[in-house]
């Protein structure tokens, strides 16, 4: 029997932290591999259609953003209820969408300045009135590659 | 008596082994989100030198209300079929001239797919999401065409050969190759989809 009473013998045996570290680091490694950066907290509603013949948008330094949709809850009382459009953190108007291009393609470098894309991430209720109206804009500007921004899904549901 | 030293240690071995399991299982299901959408392009603002005098036949009339309903050739279409409308349209061959066309040939549609042309009209008033339907359908429709054709001469799928062509990671040597084969379909059914000015009234 002296052999089993021998285990009550000492302290607890303690954790090991050896494998901390690693824990950590596939923490680390989680929270890298799925964060995307976000450079404009999104201040419209934004509940992008489907479309099922969609192509990838690659290369994001080529790509300048334009935001269409509803306020969100907490602009609403200052800008209302009709869609609005947002460039990086700010509602605008119609008529600053050409100066907005301009201004962004003038950051970026010189050999990607004929190559850029537009991409228009337009809520599915908002009106195509105002996104004749962005269109129009963009053709002053000669910014004439633009990418409707969709879910992947079938194009049908966006009718519902 | 081996034990007598306290308590044995926790064999903390394979922890790690349990650590990159699940840090692989998290790279494996997460994706990192691309966007994607529809490529269009916009019509220069200068309007053409010349003026082109394009026939009505080979004009694909597309209206939407602001009800969403669909005005195509003066008739009223559901969107369900407005896909196959633009591809009967669009593979008419009407003037004999297309020798890879499997349409009808009817004199009254288009005469060539290089000639016809898809002009999509809309109200102010009609809802985004209607508009992405539609232009997703004509898309698709020119897609099936072409589809068909990329099957046909090099036996693969057009969107395809296309998103391949399109993706950075693609070796060079493979994008030269396809290069040429997205081109020669492109222009068997080149994209002709005109979106005049929107109506105000």
């Amino acid at each position: 029997m002296a052999k089993f009473n021998k285990k009550k013998d000492g302290d607890l045996p303690a954790v090991s932290t050896a494998s901390l570290p690693d824990i950590v680091f596939m923490l680390l490694f989680f929270f890298m591999t799925v964060t995307t950066m976000k450079d404009s907290t999104l201040m419209v509603e934004n509940t992008l259609p489907n479309a099922s013949e969609t192509k990838k948008l690659e290369k994001k330094d080529r790509v300048i953003y334009i935001y269409v949709g509803k306020p969100t809850s907490q602009y609403t009382k200052v800008f209302g209820t009709e869609p609005k459009i947002q460039l990086n953190d700010k509602f605008a108007n119609v008529s600053d969408v050409g100066d907005f291009i301009l201004q962004e393609r003038a950051k970026k470098p010189q050999e990607l300045q004929n190559v850029l894309t537009t991409a228009m991430k337009v809520d599915k209720n908002a009106n195509m009135g105002l996104i004749s109206d962005i269109k129009q804009e963009l053709r002053k500007v000669n910014a004439l590659k633009v990418n409707y921004t969709t879910f992947e899904g079938d194009a049908f549901r966006n009718l519902q | 008596m081996p034990r007598r030293g306290g308590p044995p240690e926790v064999n903390a071995g394979s922890m790690a082994d349990i650590a990159f399991l699940l840090l692989i299982f998290f790279l494996v299901t997460t994706t990192i989100e691309t966007d994607s959408g529809l490529d269009r392009m916009l019509p220069p603002i200068e309007p053409p030198d010349t003026d082109v005098v394009i026939k009505q036949k080979n004009i694909f009339t597309v209206n939407i209300n602001k009800n969403g309903q669909l005005l195509v050739e003066e008739e009223l279409l559901s969107l369900q079929q407005l896909r196959q409308a633009a591809i009967d349209f669009l593979d008419n061959g009407g003037d004999g001239t297309c020798n890879y066309c499997k349409g009808r040939k009817e004199a009254s549609s288009s005469d060539n797919p290089t000639k016809a042309i898809i002009s999509l009209k809309n109200d102010r008033e009609t809802k985004y999401g209607t508009y992405i339907t539609v232009q997703n359908e004509l898309v698709g429709a020119y897609n099936d065409l072409r589809n068909r054709e990329a099957q046909r001469l090099f036996g693969r799928d057009f969107t395809d050969m296309e998103a391949e062509f399109l993706n950075p990671e693609t070796p060079s040597s493979v994008r030269d190759d396809l290069k040429d084969k997205v081109k020669r379909i492109q222009d068997l059914f080149p994209q002709k989809l005109s979106e005049a000015e929107t109506n105000t009234n």
